[in-house]
């Protein structure tokens, strides 16, 4: 892999551009990997860079049925925060932000970290003491958060309207390391590192099949054929009960829409992002200018990638009351990505019942900003074949036990 | 938009009108049962790429709950019946089967 660099730039820009190499090659499958992941977003090219970095385990394919980062990882509205409140949660979510402040030099890829600072609204009197709660909770976790008053708010958010009628701001729970990131780039970045280290990012190949002996896996049936391996990452997101129906097992996850949308471009009225979780409304502003909005998920099992306009209508009323100056902005594209949601709105990273097959999953609404701490627990999990203390409590057990990791409760929404 | 008739109006109702339920014929179980069935009363749903039957309410027109036979991949729509039904009805099964000849049944 030749390296970005300044001096590469220059180097380019002297011949025309013509010594940029692919960032990933295009390799036909082998018949045999040390470690297959199944998915190709953001949590699966993780896992297998940091099986790469963490444990030098490279014989490693990634196999996708459409196109990198197609998924959920490139349909999201990409906020990063670990302002969580069960302590497992903080871990994963706060080791996978302070992942992504080095992540563009670690993969010498650019992901546009821009930790612009990152405000949770509360506009009614519960959510106030919910979100105290959480502050406190995040000092003793060592997450860097902070009450903020009105006031405040208004300082940090000039466009916001702190005395709406129905919700007024109240104060905010404030993460200043919070905000944003480039998704595609994210998948980007891992899977030209990936691929560097020799390891085969296949993409426009379905996985149809588990196949299995003794309780153990064996290989995957593709739409390019029978791929064998050792071990098996299932990180699927919104198909993950698709992909666990084929190893012979259940999970507790249903399949939902979440939709986004953006406006035109507009010059800069707002650097930090924005979260109103009891309106289910959320926005930020993007490097070319569009506001970036995102809301709740739709009610029911869907696999299509599209959601219902009502929902989208819901957001945006309750976005107009907060923030009056976008009622006059044209949307201009809205899509839908398929989450994966479990019982207590917390991922899964777990062992199977299948002996070397794992599974990565559940992330719903909020798992971009998970990528580089998920894919570093998932890999320690596939690696050595038990969790690490990053993933031992997401394991799909705690259903069945009651050990919930129960963050719905805590946030309402969680993107 | 997701357009469902109600069995018990007859209104063709359009989705801001409905709730959703989520999933239907769910067997309960509770004290005295295994763990296993309560965990999968409790959390584990189908959650199909294809035929699913649901629960919706029509909440903004009579009020009452009822039962869905929806496709969630396409979301087209197979029929609907009442909430009193402890399966579904055998012409409605007949109807998917026609449709989705790859259907494993509702079991
Ligand atoms: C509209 C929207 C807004 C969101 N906003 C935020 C946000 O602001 N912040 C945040 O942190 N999170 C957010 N999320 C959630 C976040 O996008 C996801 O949690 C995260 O991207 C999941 O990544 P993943 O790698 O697990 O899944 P994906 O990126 O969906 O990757 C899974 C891949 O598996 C592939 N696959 C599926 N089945 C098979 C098969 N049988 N064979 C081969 N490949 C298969 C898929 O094609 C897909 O590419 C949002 C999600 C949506 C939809
Ligand atoms: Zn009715």
């Amino acid at each position: 892999m030749k390296r970005y660099s300044v001096f590469a730039i220059a180097r380019e820009a002297f011949r025309d551009h013509t010594g940029w190499e692919r960032a990933w090659r295009n390799p036909t499958p082998k018949a045999q990997y040390d470690a297959i992941i199944v998915g190709a977003g953001g949590h699966g090219l993780a896992t297998a860079y940091y099986l790469g970095k963490n444990f030098g385990i490279t014989n490693v394919a990634i196999i996708e049925k459409g196109w990198l980062g197609g998924g959920n990882t490139g349909r999201n509205t990409t906020i990063i925060r670990s302002n969580y409140l069960q302590d497992p949660s903080a871990a994963i979510y706060e080791k996978a932000r302070s992942l992504y402040e080095t992540l563009s030099q670690d993969l010498n890829y650019n992901v546009m970290f821009s930790p612009r600072g990152l405000l949770m609204l509360a506009q009614t009197h519960h959510e106030v003491r919910g979100y105290l709660r959480t502050v406190h909770a995040n000092n003793l976790q060592g997450v860097a958060t902070e009450w903020i008053e009105p006031n405040r708010v208004k300082e940090l958010v000039p466009i916001i309207n702190i005395d709406g009628p129905r919700y007024p701001v109240l104060g905010a729970l404030f993460q200043a390391r919070g905000g944003t990131a480039r998704h595609d780039a994210v998948a980007w970045g891992y899977a030209r590192a990936c691929s560097a280290m020799g390891m085969d990012v296949i993409q426009q190949c379905e996985v149809k099949g588990v196949r299995s002996e003794n309780g153990q896996v064996t290989g995957v049936e593709t739409t390019k054929g029978f791929i064998g391996c050792k071990k098996l990452g299932i990180v699927v997101a919104g198909h993950s009960g698709q992909v666990a129906d084929m190893a012979g097992f259940r999970l507790p996850v249903e399949a939902v829409a979440l939709q986004a949308l953006v406006s035109e471009p507009i010059k800069p009225c707002m650097d930090v992002v924005v979260m109103a979780n009891t309106v289910h409304g959320y926005m930020s502003q993007s490097d070319k200018g569009e506001m970036v909005i995102g809301g709740g998920t739709d009610g029911f099992n869907n696999f299509t990638q599209r959601g219902s306009f009502h929902h989208i209508e819901e957001t945006l009323r309750a976005l107009v009351e907060t923030f009056p100056m976008i009622s006059r902005l044209k949307m201009l594209r809205q899509w839908g990505g398929i989450v994966d949601m479990t019982g207590d709105r917390s991922p899964i990273i777990s062992k199977t019942p299948l002996g070397n097959c794992f599974i990565n999953c559940g992330w719903g609404t909020g798992g971009f900003k998970a990528i580089p701490g998920s894919g570093w627990a998932m890999a320690e999990l596939m690696a050595k074949g038990e969790p690490g203390a990053l993933a031992a409590d997401f394991n799909m057990w705690r259903f069945r036990e009651g050990q919930f990791i129960d963050e719905s409760v805590a946030a309402g929404v969680a993107h | 938009m997701l357009i469902l008739e109600c069995p018990y109006c007859g209104v063709k109702a359009e989705e801001t009108e409905l709730s959703p339920g989520y999933e239907a014929h769910l067997k309960r179980f509770g004290p005295g049962s295994s763990d296993d069935d309560f965990e999968a009363y409790m959390f584990a749903r189908k959650n199909p790429k294809g035929v699913h039957f649901e629960r919706w309410r029509h909440s903004y027109g009579c009020g009452k709950w009822f039962l869905a036979a929806r496709c969630t991949a396409t979301l087209e729509v197979f029929g609907t019946y009442p909430a009193q039904s402890s399966e579904p009805p055998a012409d409605l099964v007949a109807k998917i089967k026609a449709k989705r000849p790859d259907w494993k049944g509702f079991k």
